[in-house]
């Protein structure tokens, strides 16, 4: 598998999450159901203000999934940031992750290891991560 | 009186145990009861929902617009033509 993503979006989620520093930085991107196509970015408030967790607002949740049912679209891609860790999905992600057809992609803030792209992507289902390709594309 | 039929939105992660079915209809007066009947029809949904008796943490549940956690939870009451939504949450951390 591999994720397919404008530079745009890419310049985006890195944006807010230096933004968003020391907290984590959450997000969604949204496409047409069943065309694996992130279109649309998202950027949510993280409910949790944490440098060490992330969680949508509950009421953000319900009205972004209406949102979705009403546009026939869903959630291609489900982004955060580690603020100090490597951009890999930590136990308490895996533990989360419940859409089996979203990309999970990860961004770091860590500055003294970090190459300014850390950006990368997983597949997480029914507990196993596997690591995807990003590409990233001028347009979709 | 007979228990309202309420009408059950459920998340893609759990389709599998409703056979696919997005939306599914049970009859209960409050959501303890909607979770019970949830498990009769569709075997082990409860457990995804419930742990040792409470809410799962990572599981969000309203009624209409309102997260249950802020109307008493597993007693929150059900009345004709109220819809319940199933999300699991969105969250993880380093």
């Amino acid at each position: 598998m591999t994720l397919r993503i404008t530079s745009k979006h890419v310049e985006a989620i890195l944006e807010q999450s230096r933004a968003e520093y020391p907290d984590e930085c959450c997000g969604v991107i949204l496409g047409p159901e069943g065309k694996d196509l992130a279109q649309i970015l998202k950027p949510m408030i993280n409910a949790a203000h944490s440098p060490t967790f992330y969680e949508f607002d509950s009421k953000d949740l319900l009205s972004l999934y209406r949102e979705l049912d009403d546009n026939s679209q869903e959630i291609v891609v489900v982004y955060h940031s580690h603020t100090e860790t490597e951009a890999y999905p930590s136990r308490t992600d895996i533990s989360y992750a419940s859409e089996p057809n979203a990309h999970y992609v990860l961004v770091s803030t860590r500055k003294e290891i970090a190459p300014e792209n850390e950006f990368r992507s997983y597949r997480i289902i029914d507990g196993v991560v596997s690591e995807e390709d990003v590409e990233i594309v001028d347009s979709l | 009186m007979s228990a309202p039929t309420i009408e059950v939105r459920i998340p893609t992660i759990l389709r599998p145990f409703t056979k696919g079915e997005k939306v599914v209809s049970v009859e209960a007066t409050n959501l303890a009861e909607l979770i019970s009947a949830l498990d009769a029809n569709y075997t082990g949904l409860g457990e995804r929902l419930l742990e040792n008796g409470e809410l799962r943490r990572f599981i969000n549940i309203y009624i209409n617009d309102e997260d249950v956690r802020f109307m008493g939870s597993l007693t929150a009451s059900l009345k004709a033509g109220d819809s319940v939504t199933i999300l699991p949450a969105v969250a993880g951390g380093c």
